[in-house]
């Protein structure tokens, strides 16, 4: 399904790189812990994370991910998102828990990685 | 003998969280500007982002990521004068780590760090003196 697909599922609020949104996703990784994400992406899928600092569009950039989504209602430090918008990374913020997403993005079909 | 197309050191400052990562950033487009494989490129920037990580958050005065490109491979050389590594072996077990809260607030120290290195690329050497530093070797074949 298509990023701009996921946003309407997670009730997402755009904050960067709306252009990007056609991007297909297929696979997911969620976690709070940067390795975890650079471990298991092989690039193209779609994180979810509740870490809102650089660090967390710096990871989103070296794994080669096509988007980020910020849950529990956390949005990312401002430097963060001039970061994603600098690297043309979909950025998305939604008010559901991490559980939540994953269980909402499973339904719709994706798949995690291993 | 492969030919040296580039070579570039970067410093790396210690505890300075909002610039930690900005070196493998730039590898990253150097690598990607000379149009290599992007698989290679993830490889070689996972590797460098992670290294460039452990400098940043367990140095007091940093360290340098030295940047070697050929037309075979890629080679990563990260070395910092820090507090140095005990028990190496325990150091590369996944989940192992001596990581502060500070640290895993940053979303790092859960113990995956040198481990993803040594996944990512094809040729890994750890030495490391307590009290004197650690120096990281890393290389990744682009061709063949």
């Amino acid at each position: 399904m298509t990023l701009r697909e996921i946003c309407e599922l997670l009730d997402c609020e755009i904050l960067a790189c709306e252009d990007a949104l056609d991007r297909d996703i297929t696979e997911v990784v969620a976690s709070d812990g940067m390795s975890e994400v650079l471990a298991y992406t092989k690039s193209g899928e779609l994180m979810v994370t509740g870490l809102t600092n650089i660090q967390s569009i710096r990871t989103a950039d070296i794994a080669g991910v096509a988007g980020v989504v910020y849950c529990r209602g956390k949005r990312p430090v401002a430097t963060a998102i001039d970061y994603a918008r600098e690297k043309g990374i979909p950025v998305l913020a939604t008010r559901l828990v991490m559980f939540d997403v994953c269980g909402l993005l499973y339904n719709a079909g994706l798949k995690g990685i291993s | 003998m492969a030919t040296e197309l580039l070579k570039e050191s970067f410093p790396v400052a210690a505890r300075n969280f909002d610039k930690a990562g900005e070196v493998s950033s730039e590898i990253k487009m150097i690598l990607k500007d000379l149009g290599i494989n992007s698989a290679i490129i993830r490889r070689a920037v996972v590797v460098s982002f992670e290294a460039e990580m452990n400098v940043v958050m367990y140095t007091t005065r940093g360290g340098m990521i030295t940047f070697v490109l050929t037309d075979e491979e890629i080679t990563l050389e990260i070395i910092d004068d820090g507090p140095g590594i005990p028990d190496i072996d325990m150091a590369m077990t996944e989940g192992f780590s001596t990581a502060s809260e500070e640290m895993r607030e940053m979303g790092f120290g859960f113990g995956m760090g040198l481990p993803n290195i040594k996944k990512n690329c094809d040729k890994f050497v750890i030495e490391s003196v307590v009290g004197k530093g650690t120096r990281v070797f890393a290389l990744i074949r682009h061709v063949g």
